[in-house]
């Protein structure tokens, strides 16, 4: 798919009616938080009054490092506890559940260093995304026969998956052997495994080949298109700019804008605080986030 | 690799088919009989010789022994089946007697299998407990392995006498004393076991090793050197130079230049090592027991230097694992523990002129002056480290390094040399914690790593990778372990301090000092 | 010294029911750290309770043997139960903090002078094999096998019945591990995070591998104290559990028959090892050294082994290169 095609897809108003001002109301919200909190010692790492994701979009999250994106997407799975606030998901609070529970209600995560099982291959990988397995109880995993039509379905559409995301040739080899950006695309591909409804990425461009960018932003697009819901962050602002519907910029832990990619950037508050922190950011490379 | 493998497995087993099988299986062709040792309970390293053993099938007497200079004896019998075993109390010394338990009044009734080659426990101790008949006075009373109950005054070192007729109020603060001192011992130990869990994200499980160590060259120094102490010293004055000319000369010499010296250093130290050991006795010397405890201090951080240095730094530029790193350095810890145990043997010691010593009565509360001392030198190195973690640049270093190792290192930290003081401080701080330790019980190969489960507790309750968390969290420990005393047996000391530790993991993981993590 | 019979002398403890013990005690110690990753250095601990257990039940309140067990496997599911709640939320290093205090706690708390009642404190329980002596269907005078690994009636027994649930217990692994159960343990010990952003409950199944582990640890604390017919609480040391990861480095974790294997090389090692070192101390090779150093030198030897195998064959002596090598972190 090429950059163009990617760019179409933003020319459409998915986001009709809602307006460019931090914590607007959306026409059918996804997800919705509400005071999320979280600090570190003395340190407000985020502090969010209230933010929705609309339906069907994809929705990017930026601001400068430290801005505590890293931290609201892992408040928001569950990866991370808050100190106060809520957050619903289709509907259904989903603050105070775990990890797991998040991802089973239908949001699923990437992570920002890639987390390929490496001593496992690409097929294992895969498999281990499919939801409901019967042969992932204890006792279940001594009934062979009975786990083995599943397994032989989910592989199927592990399969499918793989020759979507080019990886088909790789499946038996272990993940510890694809590159950087192969993995990125192994770890896009097993999160659609478990059929979410919404899909975080953590920037999911960091440290891939330019090479590997375009098609890995044609997935993306490709995943909202299917009618799936992307919330990703990135660093990036000339991706961002091309494929978002909807941009939330964080600074210092609160949502300073929302708007779309024109609104935000004609927003003078926004390339205040990210050009100005970006410039910090140079000097501290290799600090981490 | 594999078909090699299985190659020489199946030659083995050839082999073994081949070979006639009476050369090994000799020891089974003996038949059936009863044999054991008995110890001296205030010396398990000896046995007890010239107790009669008498062993009767019903009323027939069907053979006799006496142990042997090792306490060992033997009696074969005809057959399989149930014999009376009696042992003769008139031949046991009157400073003994039988204990009671599996031998009832001198007896017991063992059953022999065909070809079973039984060993029967008899065991001693000493006269006055089985009277008392309190547990926490059976010979098997103390945590130590080898019931070395000395004529009762190990127990008293642990938790300092709570005399009959004293109040529980006086009882209590007896032991609140004795806790803050056990106390400051685990937290002056524990200290270098956070900071480098801090620095390294690595937990040292010979940490423990490297306490016995300090107590033991301390030991070693201060009652008599000679041969084997100064080839010590020898060997770890070459190392700690080259560790040294590392640390400090690194960036001003020449690279070759560094080696070279760093070579010369430690060849010469264990050539002069070799020397001193050949002229073996001839040189001997002692000195008193404060100056012996520096020495041991000055080379427990040789040791902690030379580990890190040569072993842990190497591991961490090959890019070895954590998981992997754990399991080098409990491999350490049984190095560590056992080459202490052949070099310095199993006996329990304790340091001259320090074992006996009048009480001092300060207010309601009694201490052995050797205590005062030991709480006066813990507290004076406590608030030393903390100064020094506080206001100089080395230890702000070792702070920031534990914080957050990537941080410090991008704004310009070195943090493998920070590393290596924290591996030196630590490993000195173990040491005199191990000197302490000793001075207020004995010394034994095996302290350290029971002192070790008490350290885990204390880092984790004040806190894993901070120093001030370890200062609190011994204390904390020291003071729970002691006071458990007033309710509970002693020997369940640390199983409190280990209760404490899991309880902290559930309410508070990060400690009573630590940050709560960032996930992700 | 007579290398020949201290080489036939090693090869029988190689199969030996120590050897058995060991590597049974090992599978568990393999679902831990090698399909997990479950740092757990206490073994031993899940042997203490298994094998008292035994002689708890038999020694004290004259139950017969299969209760014994049942006692020992539930005292190990208790004992996993309470290892893990606390620590299997947080990273790896404070599940090995707590084993290693906790199974040497254990062991103090058994010797002590108060369990004595129950434990018989520092001496051990006694004659707690009658009822396992007389299901044996061999003859217990009779000779069976041939040159050097014939043993009699009830040695052969043990044999049998150790050996027999080692292979259990392996091919229970193989069956687990081959399956979606399996693929959900292996990922968590890549990367227990990936494999909850895919909506698995990874404390759920660390708990469920460090309970199955633990039970087959004790079950091998269950058949020492059977072949043994008496336990120490000093038998029960930490060294223990470090022989058990020598075992399994050495054979290679994460492998089905990596502790079996591993069990047999050791204690040929061992064996071997100590052989010549007495040996040598016969022929006076060995002046500053006493027969009881001999030990201690075995035991520093077997942290060199641990040392240098992490480090330089992580993969044991079966391991998958092609596993190992990709990057371990």
């Amino acid at each position: 798919m090429s950059s163009d095609e990617a760019n179409v897809g933003a020319g459409v108003d998915r986001m009709v009616g809602a307006e460019p001002v931090p914590g607007s109301a959306k026409s059918d919200p996804i997800l919705v938080a509400d005071g999320v909190r979280r600090s570190f010692g003395g340190l407000t790492a985020v502090d969010v009054e209230h933010v929705e994701v609309q339906r069907g979009t994809i929705t990017a999250l930026i601001g400068p490092n430290g801005a505590g994106k890293s931290t609201l997407f892992n408040l928001l799975t569950g990866f991370d506890r808050v100190d106060r606030g809520r957050w619903t998901f289709e509907g259904r609070a989903i603050n105070g559940k775990r990890g797991h529970q998040v991802a089973r209600a239908g949001m699923v995560r990437t992570f920002q260093l890639t987390k390929a099982l490496t001593r496992m291959t690409v097929l294992d990988n895969m498999l281990l995304g499919a939801p409901g397995q019967f042969g992932e109880r204890m006792a279940g995993a001594f009934l062979r026969p009975v786990w083995q039509r599943q397994e032989r379905e989910n592989t199927a559409r592990a399969l499918v998956l793989l020759e979507r995301f080019k990886l088909i040739d790789k499946r038996d080899d272990m993940a510890g052997s694809l590159s950087g950006g192969q993995r990125k695309l192994l770890e896009m591909a097993r999160s659609l495994m478990t059929d979410p409804s919404m899909i975080m990425l953590d920037e999911p461009m960091a440290g891939v080949n330019p090479a590997l960018v375009q098609s890995l932003l044609g997935h993306i697009t490709a995943l909202r298109d299917e009618g799936k819901t992307v919330l990703f962050v990135e660093h990036d602002m000339d991706v961002i700019m091309g494929i978002s519907d909807w941009i939330v910029v964080l600074a210092q832990g609160r949502v300073i804008a929302e708007g779309r990619p024109s609104d935000i950037r004609a927003d003078q508050q926004v390339i205040d605080a990210y050009l100005g922190a970006q410039e910090e950011t140079v000097e501290t490379q290799g600090s981490g986030e | 690799m594999r078909t090699r493998l299985v190659t020489v497995l199946l030659a083995l087993i050839t082999a073994i088919l081949v070979i006639p099988g009476p050369v090994a299986a000799a020891d089974e062709q003996g038949g059936e009989a009863l044999h054991g040792q008995i110890l001296n309970p205030e010396n398990r390293d000896q046995g007890v010789e010239g107790i009669g053993i008498t062993v009767y099938d019903g009323e027939d007497e069907i053979g006799a022994a006496e142990t042997d200079s090792d306490g060992m004896w033997e009696v074969e019998l005809p057959e399989p089946g149930t014999y009376r075993v009696v042992v003769d109390q008139e031949s046991v010394p009157s400073e003994y007697v039988v204990r009671e338990g599996i031998i009832v009044d001198g007896e017991t009734e063992v059953e022999v299998e065909a070809d079973d080659r039984r060993p029967l426990i008899v065991a001693l101790e000493g006269a006055g407990a089985a009277e008392g008949g309190d547990a926490s006075e059976s010979p098997s009373e103390d945590t130590a392995d080898d019931s070395g109950g000395e004529a009762g005054g190990e127990d008293g070192a642990v938790a300092p006498t709570t005399g009959g007729g004293s109040s529980f109020g006086a009882q209590f603060l007896q032991l609140t004393v004795s806790g803050i001192l056990f106390g400051l011992v685990i937290a002056i130990s524990a200290i270098g076991l956070s900071l480098i869990f801090g620095t390294t994200k690595m937990i040292n499980f010979a940490h423990g090793d490297m306490v016995t160590f300090g107590a033991m060259v301390a030991l070693l120094f201060s009652t008599g050197a000679a041969g084997l102490g100064n080839s010590l010293l020898a060997i770890f004055a070459g190392i700690g130079i080259a560790v040294l000319i590392g640390g400090l000369l690194e960036a001003r010499l020449p690279r070759t230049t560094l080696i070279v010296a760093q070579w010369v250093a430690i060849f010469g130290g264990i050539a002069l090592a070799t020397t001193l050991g050949v002229m073996g006795d001839s040189i001997d010397w002692q000195v008193p027991l404060w100056l012996a405890a520096a020495i041991a201090v000055v080379m427990g951080a040789v040791l902690g230097g030379t580990m890190e240095r040569y072993i842990w730094r190497p591991l961490r530029h090959r890019n070895v694992a954590l998981i992997q790193m754990f399991i080098v350095s409990i491999g350490l810890a049984l190095i560590l523990r056992h080459v202490i145990l052949v070099i310095f043997g199993a006996g329990r010691n304790r340091y001259a002129g320090y074992q006996i010593q009048e009480l001092v009565q300060l207010g309601p509360v009694a201490m052995a002056p050797r205590d005062l001392v030991i709480m006066g030198v813990a507290v004076a190195v406590l608030v030393a480290v903390a100064c020094l973690l506080q206001f100089t640049r080395i230890g702000k270093a070792m702070r920031a390094v534990s914080d957050n190792r990537d941080l410090a290192e991008s704004s310009g930290i070195d943090v493998d040399r920070v590393t290596l003081y924290v591996w030196g401080l630590g490993g000195g701080l173990a040491a005199l914690g191990g000197v302490l330790y000793g001075l207020n019980q004995v010394v034994e190969y095996e302290m350290g790593f029971r002192l070790l489960l008490l350290m885990f507790a204390a880092v984790i309750l004040g806190g894993l990778g901070t120093a001030y968390g370890a200062m609190v969290g011994g204390l904390a420990v020291g003071l729970v372990a002691m006071l458990s005393t007033l309710w509970f047996p002693s020997q369940l000391m640390q199983a409190w301090a280990l209760a404490l530790m899991i309880l902290m993991l559930l309410v508070r993981p990060q400690g009573l000092l630590g940050r709560r993590e960032r996930v992700g | 010294m007579d290398i020949l019979s201290i080489l036939a002398e090693s090869t029988r403890s190689a199969f030996g029911p120590i050897a058995a013990i060991y590597a049974l005690a090992a599978i568990g110690l393999n679902i831990h750290f090698g399909y997990t990753g479950l740092l757990n250095f206490g073994q031993v601990g899940f042997m203490l309770v298994g094998a008292y257990g035994v002689g708890i039940s038999v020694a004290v309140f004259d139950l017969p043997l299969a209760a014994g067990f049942g006692v020992g496997l539930l005292c190990a599911l208790v004992l996993a139960l309470l290892l893990g709640i606390p620590t299997l939320r947080l990273r790896a290093d404070y599940l090995s903090i707590t084993t290693i205090a906790a199974a040497e706690v254990i062991r103090l708390v058994y010797r002590a002078g108060f369990a004595e009642p129950l434990t018989g404190g520092a001496f051990g329980l006694q004659n707690l094999s009658a009822d396992f002596r007389t299901l044996n269907p061999f003859d217990a005078g009779e000779r069976y096998g041939f040159g050097l690994l014939a043993y009699n009636g009830n040695h052969l027994w043990v044999l049998v019945v150790t050996w027999g649930l080692v292979a259990v217990m392996a091919g229970l692994t193989w069956l687990l591990m081959h399956s979606p159960w399996g693929r959900v343990i292996k990922g968590i010990r890549e990367d227990e995070d990936a494999v909850r952003s895919l909506g698995k409950n990874v404390f759920a199944y660390k708990m469920q591998a460090l309970v199955l582990g633990g039970l087959i640890g004790s079950l091998a604390g269950c058949m020492l104290a059977v072949y043994q017919a008496s336990i120490q609480p000093d038998q029960f040391k930490p060294q223990v559990t470090f022989f058990l990861w020598v075992i399994l480095l050495l054979g290679g974790a994460g492998r089905v028959f990596g502790p079996v294997l591993g069990a047999m090389a050791f204690w040929f090692l061992m064996t071997f090892t100590d052989g010549v070192l007495q040996g040598m101390g016969a022929l006076g090779w060995l002046p500053f050294l006493d027969g009881p150093d001999y030990g201690a030198i075995q035991l520093a030897f077997a942290g060199l082994m641990l040392v240098v195998l992490i480090v330089f064959r992580p993969q044991g002596l079966i391991g998958d290169r092609k596993e190992m090598l990709v990057n371990v972190k």
